[in-house]
C-alpha cells in the first residue's frame, strides 16, 4: 500500500464513522483537526462534535492541526488487516514498535484517545481481500 | 428461587503496611495448595475470577486474590488525600509478604501478572523460601519507559477513559469482546493516579536485571507465560529474561495479550493448567 492508497482509504472515514452512533457519541465533545501521515503523504482530518466533517489529502502550504499520527504506509496497511499481527493491531502498539509516532499537542488526543483510535481503526476489515 | 452463588467468597481484614493500617479486601475459592494472585497495575483482584470458578483449579488450589491498597475494594490508607500514590519494590514486596503472613499461608504458590509478574522476579531472588512456586505472567526483568505517564492523571484528561484507552491495545484482537471490556472496565474504575502510581514501580523502580542471576529455580520453580500480542512486556522481553535464569520455563501464549486470565480465560487455562499441575505434583 502506498501513501496515496492510505489517503484513499481515509477518504472513506465520513462513511465509516458518521453512521456509527456510539462512536459519534463518544467523540461528541471533540471538535478539532488532526493529521494522519502515510510515508510522506499528509491527510488532514477535520472533526466536528464527533463527526468526520472533512478529509483532505495534501501537500498543504498552510494547514493547522493539533496532533499528528504518522506511520509508514505499509504499517497502516497491516494495521487495517482483518486480524492484524502483533504490534500492528493498535496505534499505541505501533508507536511502541517504532513504526508510528505521535506529534503536536497531545492533549486533545489523550482526552479523546478511545475515539481517535476507533476512528483510525474503522477501515479495518473493509478493504476487501486484505 | 434460590440464587446460584459463585464459589468466590470475599472478606476484609486490616494489616499494617509501612506503619499504617490498611484495610484489605481479599477473595478466595477452592481448597488445597494456596495460590496467591497479584493483579496488574491500575486494576484489582477481579481479574482472577475465572480461575476461582474453574473446578479444574479449585479442586486442588485455594485461589486467593487480594486488592492492593488503593485498588478495587481496598481503600487507600487514611491521609491519602494529601499524598501522591507511588508503589515501589519495597512497599509492593512488603504488602505481598504481609498478606501471605496475615492469612497464614504455608509456602503458597504465587501468580502475578504484569507488575505482578515483574515482582515475581524480586520474590524469586530474595524470598524464594517463602513460596513453593512462582508464576510470572507477562513478566520481564525491566522495561524502558515508552510513554509519558503524566497523561494518566491530569485534570484535562479523564483518567478512567485514558487509562482504559492506553491499555486497550494490550488486549489481543482475538479475545472475546465480553472479557475485553470487562478487563478494560477495571481500568476505567481505577482511582485517580493509581495506575500512574503503579507504573512508578513498573517503569522506574524495578529494573531487576541485577538480581535475576540470584534466582535459584531449584529452591522455587519459576514459570513465565507471556501473550504474543503484549507490546508492553513483549515475548522477546520474557524470552530474554528466561534465558538468563537457569531452569526458568517460558511459554509464549498464542492469541493472548497482556491480561490473559481476564481477557481470554478459556485460552489462558490451556496454558496455566499444565503449570498448576506441575506445581501440584511437586507437592
Amino acid at each position: 500500500m502506498t501513501g496515496d492508497e492510505v489517503a484513499a482509504v481515509l477518504a472513506g472515514l465520513p462513511a465509516l464513522v458518521n453512521g456509527r452512533e456510539p462512536l459519534v457519541n463518544r467523540g461528541r465533545f471533540f471538535s478539532g483537526e488532526f493529521l494522519v501521515e502515510a510515508d510522506t503523504v499528509p491527510i488532514h482530518v477535520k472533526v466536528v462534535e464527533g463527526r468526520i466533517a472533512a478529509v483532505e489529502t495534501g501537500p498543504f502550504r498552510m494547514r493547522a492541526w493539533r496532533f499528528a499520527v504518522r506511520a509508514e504506509a505499509q504499517a497502516w496497511a497491516r494495521f487495517w488487516e482483518p486480524m492484524p499481527e502483533p504490534g500492528y493491531h493498535d496505534v499505541i502498539a505501533m508507536c511502541r514498535l517504532g513504526v508510528a509516532r505521535l506529534d503536536g499537542d497531545l492533549q486533545p488526543l489523550m482526552a479523546n484517545l478511545r475515539y481517535v483510535k476507533e476512528v483510525l481503526a474503522s477501515p479495518r476489515g473493509t478493504l476487501g481481500g486484505r | 428461587m434460590a440464587v446460584e452463588f459463585e464459589p468466590i467468597v470475599g472478606r476484609y481484614f486490616t494489616v499494617t503496611l509501612s506503619g499504617r493500617a490498611c484495610r484489605i479486601y481479599v477473595e478466595e475459592a477452592g481448597q488445597g495448595i494456596p495460590l496467591l494472585c497479584l493483579h496488574t497495575a491500575g486494576s484489582d483482584g477481579r481479574q482472577y475470577r475465572h480461575l476461582m470458578t474453574d473446578p479444574a483449579v479449585t479442586e486442588h488450589f485455594r485461589v486467593i486474590a487480594f486488592d492492593l491498597p488503593w485498588h478495587g475494594k481496598s481503600n487507600p490508607p487514611a491521609g491519602f488525600h494529601d499524598e501522591e500514590y507511588r508503589l515501589t519494590t519495597t512497599t509492593y514486596t512488603e504488602a505481598i509478604l504481609a498478606v501471605a503472613e496475615a492469612l497464614e499461608l504455608d509456602r503458597p504458590a504465587l501468580i502475578g501478572c504484569s507488575m505482578g509478574g515483574r515482582i515475581v522476579l524480586h520474590l524469586a531472588a530474595h524470598h524464594a523460601d517463602r513460596f513453593r512456586a512462582l508464576i510470572g505472567v507477562e513478566c520481564a526483568d525491566h522495561q524502558t519507559s515508552w510513554y509519558d505517564t503524566s497523561w494518566l492523571n491530569r485534570p484535562d484528561v479523564h483518567g478512567g477513559e485514558v487509562c482504559a484507552a492506553m491499555v486497550s491495545g494490550l488486549v489481543a484482537p482475538q479475545s472475546p469482546d465480553e472479557y475485553r471490556w470487562e478487563t478494560l472496565w477495571g481500568y476505567m474504575q481505577s482511582g485517580p493516579g493509581v495506575f500512574k502510581g503503579d507504573l512508578y514501580f513498573y517503569r522506574e523502580d524495578s529494573d531487576f536485571r541485577d538480581r535475576t542471576p540470584l534466582i535459584d529455580t531449584t529452591t522455587c520453580p519459576l514459570y513465565l507465560l507471556t501473550g504474543e500480542y503484549d507490546y508492553s512486556c513483549t515475548p522477546e522481553d520474557t524470552e530474554r529474561t528466561a534465558a538468563g535464569i537457569p531452569g526458568a520455563e517460558a511459554v509464549i501464549m498464542k492469541e493472548q495479550g497482556h491480561f490473559p486470565m481476564s481477557e481470554n480465560p478459556a485460552r489462558f487455562r490451556e496454558y496455566v493448567l499444565p503449570v498448576l499441575d506441575k506445581i501440584r505434583r511437586a507437592g
